[in-house]
This record gives C-alpha cells, sequence and structure tokens, in this order.
C-alpha cells in the first residue's frame, strides 16, 4: 500500500536531484532554472501529498500560491537572461561580474 | 499490491529518471522535453492523491506556458551549448557528494519522523466528502471565500512579473523601419505624386 512516506521519498529524490542539477550546470543557467522548477515540484509534491493523506485542503490552495511564483519567477528569470546574452553574447554566468564595483 | 501501487510507482520511477536526465542531458532542448515529461507524471501523482484540480494546473501552467517559454528562449539565444557542457565533468564528484550528502540528510529527518498528536486537530480546511463537494469546487469555494486576499496578491505578482519580463526585454532598435502614423496622416496627397513630362530621346 502505498503511503504519505513513499510520496514523501519522490519529492526528496526529485529536490536533490533539483540540487545536483544546479552544482552540475554551474555554467548553463537555462539548466540551473530548470533544476529551480524541479525543485518547486518537489515542494509541491509534498503539499499536495500531506494535503491529501490529512485531509486539508489548504494544501493544495499553497500550491496554486507557489505555482504562481514559480511562474512568474520563471518568466523574469528567463527576460533577465535574454538581457545578459544581449549584453555578454554568451550564458556563462561564472563571468556574471558586471555589477561587481 | 493494487493498480493504483502500480500506477505510484509506475509514475514516480518516470519521474526521477526524466528529472535526472534534465540535469545531464547535452542538449538543452532535449533537457526541456524531459521536463516537461517529468511535470506530466507529477500531474499523474497528484491525480493518484485525489487533487485533480492541481494536476491539471500544472499540465497547463509549467507543460503549457512555462516549458514552452524555456523552449523558446532556448532556441532563441544562439547559444554554444557544446563548450558549456564541456566542464560538465569538473563538477561531477563535488555535484555528486553534495546530493549524496543532502539524500542521506533526508533520509536521517525522514527516520525520526512522526506526525505530531495534535496534526488532525490542526486542519484549517477539512476536505469535504469526495461525493458532496469535488475537488475542484471545494478549492474554489476555499480560494475564493478564505484566501481571496492572498488569490488577488497572487495576481498581483502575476502582473508585476509579466511588466517586469515586458521591461527588461523590450528595446528600441534604431536601424529599422517604423510606421509613422503622424507622417501618414499628414501627408498632402496633391503633393504626393510628381508628373514630369519626358521628352523622348532625353532623360530628367
Amino acid at each position: 500500500m502505498v503511503g504519505l512516506e513513499h510520496y514523501l521519498a519522490v519529492a526528496a529524490a526529485l529536490f536533490v536531484i533539483g540540487i545536483f542539477g544546479i552544482f552540475l550546470n554551474r555554467k548553463n543557467v537555462i539548466v540551473i532554472l530548470m533544476s529551480i522548477e524541479m525543485m518547486l515540484l518537489a515542494v509541491n509534491i509534498n503539499f499536495v501529498a500531506f494535503s491529501s493523506f490529512l485531509g486539508d485542503l489548504v494544501g493544495q490552495v499553497f500550491t496554486m500560491f507557489v505555482l504562481t511564483v514559480a511562474a512568474a519567477e520563471a518568466a523574469i528569470g528567463l527576460a533577465i537572461l535574454v538581457c545578459f546574452f544581449r549584453n555578454r553574447g554568451s550564458i556563462d554566468v561564472e563571468d556574471a561580474n558586471v555589477m561587481k564595483g | 499490491m493494487t493498480i493504483a501501487d502500480y500506477t505510484f510507482y509506475g509514475f514516480a520511477v518516470v519521474l526521477i529518471t526524466a528529472a535526472l536526465l534534465v540535469t545531464v542531458a547535452r542538449n538543452p532542448v532535449h533537457s526541456v522535453l524531459w521536463l516537461i515529461l517529468c511535470f506530466l507524471n507529477a500531474a499523474g501523482l497528484f491525480v493518484l492523491l485525489g487533487a485533480e484540480f492541481v494536476a491539471m494546473l500544472l499540465i497547463i501552467v509549467y507543460v503549457g506556458a512555462v516549458a514552452v517559454l524555456f523552449l523558446f528562449v532556448v532556441m532563441m539565444l544562439d547559444v554554444d551549448f557544446a563548450e558549456l557542457k564541456g566542464e560538465m565533468a569538473k563538477y561531477m564528484p563535488l555535484a555528486g557528494l553534495i546530493g549524496v550528502i543532502l539524500l542521506m540528510q533526508f533520509g536521517l529527518a525522514f527516520g525520526a519522523w512522526t506526525q505530531a498528536e495534535g496534526a488532525m486537530g490542526l486542519r484549517q480546511a477539512v476536505k469535504p466528502d469526495l461525493v458532496e463537494v469535488e475537488n475542484t469546487r471545494a478549492l474554489g469555494l476555499l480560494l475564493y471565500d478564505k484566501y481571496l486576499f492572498l488569490f488577488q496578491t497572487a495576481g498581483l505578482i502575476l502582473l508585476v512579473a509579466m511588466i517586469g519580463a515586458i521591461v527588461l526585454t523590450l528595446r528600441h532598435r534604431r536601424d529599422i523601419k517604423r510606421q509613422d502614423v503622424l507622417a501618414q496622416m499628414y501627408r498632402d496627397p496633391a503633393k504626393a505624386m510628381e508628373l514630369v513630362d519626358v521628352k523622348s530621346g532625353q532623360g530628367l
């Protein structure tokens, strides 16, 4: 029987893969943004799993807000990325030092 | 094991595999496609959990909007991705180490975790019986009543994000021709064309 623990394990694995992806693709911002999306998805899975197994709908409401913020974050992040690419001609974040004084 | 259990394991395995392939795929376009598979399987898990509305929202928002946005940006930027991927092997040990340590920490926290005694009494909105009120309806009743302010704030966040994205990416290019409406409106038809009587054998 699949219980709450199974869903939490899946979410934990997904979250760890997200962090792994951030460290693995240090230069590629697009994949870093995708990894952040996966981490937010892991959080959402936790919310919905607890919501379902405890019988409380607030978890699903909060999931919708997380979804909203994730969509806004992706839009802004990609806009910044496009801007950065226009200025620098690359998306290598390791030499992103324009704001260094 | 029931059918639901098999379905859970199927979705979970594909979800984790797709997530891993997002991070290690050589081509970012493939990464985005794996991400879409990831979201679809997460939506499947949500359906299994009885959260149909959130599942459909995940498909519409993530697969329909966010993933397509990613795909659009990946294809729009002319980046040499092979160069970026070249140093991936260098970061592999550190990334793997951090991943394993974090996973072990999650395991430790997970082993000691028990549900608090009064947890069931702290529920803010007890889920109604599915036969009486279905998931979408219950969520709507809650969202438009108790969480109306947060709902409006979420809309405001989206508005700000939209304006911010437009402001960040909008640029006025000087070297292209644009329509000048005033010049068109104030154009005098009488002066627009000039008739020249050209004699044969002569140029202008």
